[in-house]
């Protein structure tokens, strides 16, 4: 029965509807909408390039590129915690 | 793992067993409070396919963040205010009852008007209340003579009408409390923007700021814009100096401490807090009055299957703000899916941002990054802290823009 894989699928998965974990944003990606949106001087960074997402986190925390609030906020994560946050918010807002 | 943590992942586990899927309906998640809190947990918990209730007595919400501002005259007050058709208009089931029960054994919350609500899973965002019967002499009948307007809506109304009203030479009393309580900086940005209306429209009157504790958020950089903007305006006074309130007498207008007695023009009372109502009756408080959470999960610790975000719970180093709700919010629903599907919530990382006005077009700002660490929210070393003390005016004038931007934002983001 070809729909049995799925069915198997949702069981392992859990309740029907339930998100699964690959959407899960890496840890403390879910707090950047709190200010970067369309139109405020934050700017908005979702479906922003990966790597530009990235080289700019790297450089906030190294103080090359100065910002007020951003270069305190980037140096509370690693480089592999950047890297994974900037290819999650690369990933929203694209269809 | 805890042991505690174990057990919940090994029920979350059977309860996906024990249902076959293709039968059920998602699971249920009611969230109590729709504050910045709440809201934000009833949409991410609706995106995550979760069949989600939110429970709030108030058909509009106030908010807080800016609400200095609006007292200042600096904003309108219908900019704090925002209703729940964005959130029901994302497929979110809105009720405005009070919630008056919780039975956490049967999973069911009960309204005040005795409907109840099952769940699989409960998220309380229910803020603070005010301690009452914290200074002798301050009731709530003593709060509409002296307002706290510590929460948002007619108190912020009738303190700037008072301010408003005040005579040229008068006196503000500002009484700020002790540790934990809302908003750590937000009576400091109460004084500076009340200075800013003494010191344009009222310039011999002055501003007495009472404090129950020696240090506060962003010390330096209120001490240092006061003593630039506010020499004649802002008179602070310590808890080292006999700043803590010991009693007032509303009638009077009179603000004792244990060394003074200050004769006030308008007082503004901001008593101590505590978890608001239904954490105490859910038990999920302690005694100190506030909640006590896993740091991964924001599940109680006292009753399992609760989670607490926001003002009401102890987040470690996280102070209570609209974005430390908003931030917590989000984890806690994550961590929510992941139970309800068996799987095991991945170990987060917080943000928190908070801006403070000292003038129009002058805002200063503090930032921290937090994880969790011996089984509490612990500052991530090396990150966060305050703007610079010495920073040019510009820098003061894009936080004041940062600070419009990320309300704008948030609230948009949150009520839709």
């Amino acid at each position: 029965m070809k729909l049995f894989p799925m069915v198997a699928a949702c069981l392992l998965a859990g309740p029907v509807g339930v998100a699964s974990a690959a959407e899960r944003p890496p840890p403390g990606a879910s707090s950047c909408a709190g200010c970067h949106a369309e139109g405020a001087a934050m700017g908005a960074i979702d479906g922003r390039p990966e790597a530009e997402i990235a080289a700019a986190l790297a450089a906030y925390r190294s103080g090359t590129r100065p910002d007020s609030v951003m270069g305190r906020i980037a140096k509370g994560f690693s480089e592999a915690e950047s890297q994974a946050i900037a290819a999650y918010l690369a990933r929203q807002g694209q269809p | 793992m805890n042991t505690t943590r174990r057990a919940l992942l090994a029920a979350g586990a059977s309860l996906a067993l024990a249902r076959p899927a293709l039968a059920q309906a998602a699971p249920k998640v009611v969230v109590i409070g729709g504050g910045f809190g709440g809201a934000t947990a009833a949409r991410a918990l609706h995106r995550g396919g979760l069949d989600v209730t939110l429970v709030e007595v108030n058909p509009t919400y106030v908010a807080c963040p800016f609400s200095n501002e609006v007292i200042a005259g600096l904003q309108p007050m219908a900019a704090q205010r925002f209703g729940y058709e964005g959130l029901a208009r994302a497929g979110i089931r809105v009720v405005h009852a009070a919630a008056t029960g919780i039975d956490a054994g049967a999973r069911r919350v009960t309204l005040a008007d005795g409907t109840t609500f099952p769940y699989d899973r409960l998220v309380l965002s229910p803020g603070i209340d005010l301690r009452f019967d914290a200074i002798p002499g301050y009731d709530e009948a003593a709060a509409a003579r002296m307002p706290h307007a510590w929460k948002a809506g007619e108190q912020t109304l009738l303190l700037a009408r008072q301010i408003e009203a005040m005579p040229e030479g008068g006196t503000v009393v500002l009484a700020v409390p002790g540790n934990p309580y809302r908003c750590p900086p937000g009576p400091y940005e109460r004084a500076s923007l009340i200075a800013h209306v003494l010191k344009t429209r009222k310039p011999r009157a002055k501003l007495i700021l009472l404090d129950a504790k020696d240090t506060f958020s962003k010390q330096r950089l209120f001490q240092s814009a006061w003593a630039t903007l506010y020499p004649e305006q802002i008179e602070y006074v310590p808890l080292a100096e006999g700043g803590q309130v010991s009693a007032v007498e509303p009638d009077a207008m009179i603000v004792r401490t244990d060394f003074a007695e200050y004769k006030a023009d308008v007082a503004c009372i901001i008593p101590p807090q505590r978890a608001g109502r239904i954490a105490i009756v859910a038990g999920v408080a302690d005694r100190s009055g506030w909640c006590p959470i896993d740091p991964v999960t924001f599940e109680s610790r006292l009753v399992p299957g609760l989670h607490v975000i926001g003002d009401a719970a102890i987040a470690g180093a996280m102070p209570k703000s609209a974005f430390s709700a908003n931030a917590q919010a989000k984890v806690c629903a994550a961590a929510v899916i992941d139970l309800l599907a068996g799987r095991a919530p991945e170990t987060p990382k917080l943000i928190n941002t908070c801006y403070s006005l000292v003038a129009p077009g002058y805002g200063i700002s503090i930032a921290g990054v937090y994880h969790p660490a011996g089984g509490v929210l612990a500052d991530v070393e090396g990150a966060g802290g305050i703007s610079p003390v010495d920073a040019p005016r510009s820098l003061r004038e894009q936080e004041a823009l940062y600070a419009a931007d990320w309300y704008r934002t948030i609230t948009r983001q949150v009520f839709g």
